[in-house]
């Protein structure tokens, strides 16, 4: 697609604060933390038509991290599987946009997720998918760094290497921060890109996750890995609740907040000038 | 015939047929009686290692591409181990996924009370949308299959892995809906799934002799259970009876029990009674855990004095 992703970059952001805030509470950090990665996949990367979602052959989308539902869902509507204004029933009674990705409700959401860690072996199954049917796809899924506490991740992660899946391509959205506190103190799961590597994995590990083209460069050198015989797993190096200062001053406690409109107006004031 | 070749001979009609069919293992594609398999689909069939809740999502994954994923292992693995997964993964987004658990309950013998799902039901049962098959002998598992395949949406097939006394005849006609009224009575209604049918139907015979004429009903799919038939025969008889390898809790007998919440009939067990298997093999742990003939034959006669028009 011919876009300026840093542009597109700032519309889901503040979207996504803005959806978040109108319903008045939500997982405003790890949403916030993967804005730039949405905006590299749904345009640029991804193999995909927002006219016909079920689209055979396309590439696929799994956030493990289910909660990030919120960014995920600004991506779909600003590439137009929705219309925007369906971005402020978010999360309420008879919503088709849950906390939680769900395939059965929303268009462009490939599977359902949220209990952290399945989604990620539900990915590495359709990369397997798209393997038996020969068709090209790749599957492109995302886990949180405290979602890699979970064993299912590392079977999920055994398994992708063994079958030798090199069209999946993961990323874990390394915001260092977790529920409890730091990842680092509740569960260390680093030395992350040593975990991925002795797994059997080609790992890119990416400083700043939260920079569109850093991110979009990692994305383009991961795609040219089809055909080497290993998966690829992306490391972002990002900010929890990034763009908007607020949050990002709550540390651990902006995983699942309250967000007052006025300071959603002001993040996305601020975010408008900037440009 | 062992019902796990039948299985495997049956599961490879369906990979034969069917270029979206997939089968995905977890360390027990021997015991499954599936390893012959792979040879002659190598690229439909996969060993996930011993891991099966990625093997459970997998299978999600797979379905989710269109494909029809048969997933196999031991029945504790099959259910109480991933119980999550069959939840989210499986269930909820309603994928059309396969989930085969072998040897449940007193089936699992020499691997005693860690292999042995007295809870299996239960657990799966109360999951929503999915679909609970129990067979009896081989001629059912075999006209069972291609009527589990045809069935889009999550299954449990909860089965035993070894030979299993003949129950079904030529010409049976299989109805995935509908229990089978393998003796017709009036006394009272025995409902029985998988591998106690012969004992239920033996009982029934050693009653017959004594006066009391019992309806055997073999329940074999126990969700969505055939209400119809169990009330209508539980109205003709006054009395039920329930016999299954299983806790007595949450199992078939709680399905019946759900099923005739507004019966005035009274409904009586026999299963294992709320505890923990052991090691044994079937002669020494059919007695040990109550599910022998003879049991049936005492709780029936409790079953038939209890009836509330007595």
């Amino acid at each position: 697609m011919n876009c300026n992703l840093k542009d597109v970059a700032r519309e889901i952001r503040c979207d996504v604060i803005h959806s978040i805030a109108h319903l008045g509470v939500g997982h405003i950090g790890g949403c916030l933390s993967v804005v730039e990665l949405m905006a590299v996949l749904y345009f640029e990367a991804m193999n995909i038509d927002p006219k016909n979602p079920q689209m055979e052959g396309r590439d696929r989308f799994i956030s493990s991290k289910g909660h990030a539902g919120p960014a995920v869902y600004a991506a779909l509507a600003n590439r137009g599987y929705f219309d925007k204004s369906v971005l402020l029933t978010l999360n309420q009674g008879g919503t088709k946009l849950p906390s939680h990705c769900n395939m059965r409700l929303t268009p462009g959401i490939d599977m359902t997720t949220g209990s952290l860690g399945q989604g990620f072996s539900c990915a590495v199954g359709a990369a397997l998918g798209a393997k038996i049917a020969k068709d090209g796809a790749r599957v492109y899924t995302l886990l949180g760094d405290g979602e890699c506490q979970e064993g299912q991740i590392w079977e999920a992660a055994m398994f992708a290497a063994a079958k030798r899946l090199d069209n999946l391509i993961g990323f874990v959205d390394v915001n260092r921060l977790q529920i409890d506190g730091a990842v680092a103190e509740v569960n260390d799961v680093e030395p992350l890109a040593d975990k991925w590597a002795a797994f059997g994995w080609r790992v890119i590990d990416v400083p700043k996750g939260n920079d569109v083209e850093a991110v979009s460069a990692a994305v383009k050198q991961a795609k040219a890995n089809l055909g080497g015989g290993k998966p690829t797993m992306v490391l972002l190096r990002t900010v929890k609740g990034c763009g908007m200062k607020w949050a990002e001053d709550l540390g651990p406690a902006n995983h699942n907040v309250a967000v007052p409109m006025e300071e959603a107006e002001a993040a996305i004031r601020a975010l408008r000038e900037e440009a | 015939m062992q019902l796990r070749a039948v299985y495997a001979e049956e599961l490879g009609k369906l990979l034969e047929r069917d270029p979206k069919t997939v089968l995905l293992d977890a360390d027990l594609g021997r015991a499954s009686g599936t390893l012959g398999l792979r040879k002659r689909f190598p690229d439909r069939i996969y060993d996930c290692g011993v891991a099966e809740q990625n093997m459970a999502s997998i299978g999600a994954g797979l379905a989710s591409y269109g494909f029809k994923p048969w997933i196999e292992t031991f029945a504790p693995f099959a259910t109480r181990r991933i119980c999550d997964q069959i939840a989210i993964s499986i269930c909820y987004p309603g994928l059309n996924v396969k989930i085969v658990g072998t040897d449940p309950g007193i089936a699992a013998e020499l691997n005693g009370a860690t292999h042995m799902t007295m809870e299996d039901i239960g657990v799966v049962r109360s999951i929503p949308g999915i679909l609970i098959f129990e067979p009896v002998d081989e001629v059912q598992l075999r006209a069972a299959m291609p009527a589990l395949d045809a069935y889009e949406g999550p299954v449990y097939l909860r089965m035993a892995r070894g030979e299993q006394p003949a129950v079904f005849g030529e010409g049976y006609e299989f109805d995935l809906f509908r229990a089978d009224t393998l003796r017709k009575g009036t006394d009272l209604t025995i409902c029985v799934s998988g591998i106690v049918t012969r004992d239920a139907l033996d009982a029934a015979e050693a009653l017959a002799a004594e006066g009391i004429s019992c309806e055997v009903l073999n329940v074999h799919t126990i969700k969505p259970i055939d209400k119809e038939t169990i009330i209508a025969s539980a109205r003709r008889t006054g009395a039920v009876l329930t016999v299954e390898n299983h806790n007595v809790v949450g199992g078939l007998h709680a399905a019946v029990l759900e099923a005739l919440a507004r019966e005035r009939v009274p409904v009586f067990a026999v299963g294992v009674e709320d505890r923990f298997g052991e090691v044994g093999k079937l002669p020494y742990l059919k007695p040990a855990l109550g599910l022998t003939k003879e049991h049936v034959v005492e709780a029936a006669r409790e079953a038939v004095w209890a009836k509330v028009d007595n």
